[in-house]
């Protein structure tokens, strides 16, 4: 495909994404509310921003790293690769010999949802309202981890053949625990970074891993055991935000406890 | 973006042993999303988080708050219903139900599962805003909803088919776009600023992830329907 067409495609594909959204809320706007927009050109150029910065980024994605990455997660999960990386003598293959998909896997969450800009989005949000105790790095870096696990969690899972909800029920309950312990302050904010993380880039890249590994993997089927790998990416995220703030309070206790009390 | 390429090469040069194909392209992509990235933040700063805020606040002005529930609906659902990713994964998921006998294989049927699914979707999306819009007029804490949702999940897990669970579970996740995630954060934090009473860091965030749980039910409730 040229670059051109590729490029037309983008546009008419963010096009539908913005579209609707304009929509509504002009319609809003000018039918309901009565009331014109403030600074309308300001925000009209800053839509004009919106729609040519994501389309550059998905033509950046489809021109480098989409089609490389796809190739890759085929190449990692093909038998032949795998048979050629262990010492396992018997004819099937044990669910240890997939080391190199699990690193990959983990490898490839964290640094497509580092790069995810609705997380960039959320991160500065919860920055400026948290008075800075929230860092936007920090933020993007516990969101990434928690991607990075649960994508190899998933593709382990794809490997052994075990039913998702099992993972991801032990997941809940690990996040209901969690919320009684975690900061109030920081709980919503956990629960919105679940369904953050996987927008633009995390999805074309996990889906060709799932559905490369379903398909490669004896006796899994593409289209039943493909699934489930976005699931794990939003349930995650929030057990490590969670843990991030966890962290972060039990930190400034400790830092607070061993000051010198200042002689009075 | 670094991360992307360092992971890329690594694997590419060390594990799989090939060289980097077509050096030139890559450093045009690289150029193409560093750019993109610092055009759609500026326009974040610009249009989407002023848009969302100044709209929470003349509807929290002008206090009418059917129209701001109907508002939220058709935010949820004008933007979900036109997801490119949500369109994708409902055409493999008429396809899995074909494939278990719970639907005629043929295009008509599939197409109308398909649609039929697309519309769950959106509508629970739609719901899941006005839900969460609710949750933070009300002031009502977010865990004990979101706590009774995954027992609704969980509940529906061992009814549900099971063909379509691993579906289900995963369309909680594709339903968010990069656009509509900002500005719905910022209509959240818009609001909770807004209303007397209400802190932005414990109640402004949160309509995410309601959007992000109620497609589970819905699509395990079609499954069941169907």
């Amino acid at each position: 495909m040229g670059l051109l067409q590729l490029l037309q495609e983008t546009v008419l594909s963010t096009m539908t994404d913005v579209l609707p959204i304009v929509i509504i809320i002009f319609g809003f706007q000018l039918v309901i509310l009565r009331q014109r927009i403030p600074n309308l050109k300001s925000v009209l150029i800053g839509f004009i921003y919106v729609l040519v910065g994501l389309t550059l980024f998905l033509v950046g994605l489809q021109e480098a790293l989409f089609p490389l990455g796809k190739l890759m997660a085929q190449q990692l999960t093909d038998p032949d690769f795998i048979r050629g990386t262990t010492t396992t003598l018997v004819d099937g293959l044990r669910w240890y010999d997939y080391k190199w998909v699990y690193l990959f896997a983990a490898a490839i969450g964290f640094a497509t949802t580092i790069a995810e800009p609705a997380l960039i989005a959320v991160a500065i949000k919860a920055h400026n309202l948290s008075g800075g105790t929230i860092s936007v790095w920090g933020l993007r870096v516990a969101v990434a981890i928690g991607v990075a696990i649960g994508i190899t969690l998933g593709t382990f899972r794809i490997v052994t053949g075990t039913p998702l909800y099992n993972y991801i029920i032990t997941g809940y309950l690990v996040v209901v625990i969690q919320t009684l312990y975690a900061p109030r302050s920081v709980i919503a904010l956990a629960y919105d970074s679940g369904g953050v993380t996987t927008s633009t880039v995390t999805v074309p890249m996990v889906a060709a891993l799932g559905l490369g590994l379903a398909t490669t993997v004896p006796g899994r089927s593409a289209l039943l055991d493909g699934f489930g790998l976005i699931a794990f990416a939003s349930l995650l995220p929030m057990i490590t935000v969670m843990s991030y703030a966890q962290v972060g309070a039990w930190w400034l206790r400790r830092y607070a406890k061993r000051r010198p009390v200042a002689p009075s | 973006m670094l991360p992307i390429v360092l992971v890329v090469a690594f694997f590419q040069l060390v594990v799989l042993q090939q060289p980097l194909p077509a050096f030139g392209n890559l450093l045009v992509g690289f150029l193409c999303v560093w750019l993109g990235l610092a055009f759609f933040i500026r326009g974040l700063e610009q249009a989407l988080f002023p848009l969302g805020e100044s709209i929470a606040f003349a509807f929290a002005r002008k206090a009418n708050i059917y129209w701001l529930l109907f508002f939220a609906f058709a935010l949820g659902f004008g933007t979900t219903i036109a997801e490119p990713a949500l369109i994708a994964i409902t055409k493999v998921a008429a396809e899995v139900a074909a494939g278990g006998g719970i639907i005629e294989n043929h295009k008509e049927a599939l197409d109308s599962y398909a649609l039929g699914l697309r519309l769950t979707v959106a509508f629970s999306v739609g719901l899941a805003i006005v839900i969460g819009v609710l949750r933070i007029i009300k002031g009502w804490p977010i865990q004990y909803l979101i706590i009774g949702g995954y027992i609704c999940v969980v509940v529906m897990t061992l009814f549900a088919p099971p063909e379509i669970i691993g579906i289900a579970y995963d369309s909680g996740g594709v339903t968010t776009s990069t656009v509509t995630v900002p500005l719905v954060t910022a209509l959240g934090i818009g609001l909770a600023e807004s209303i007397k009473g209400r802190n932005p860091m414990v109640d402004g965030f949160g309509l995410i992830a309601f959007a992000s749980l109620t497609p589970m039910i819905f699509v395990m409730a079609y499954g069941l329907v169907i």
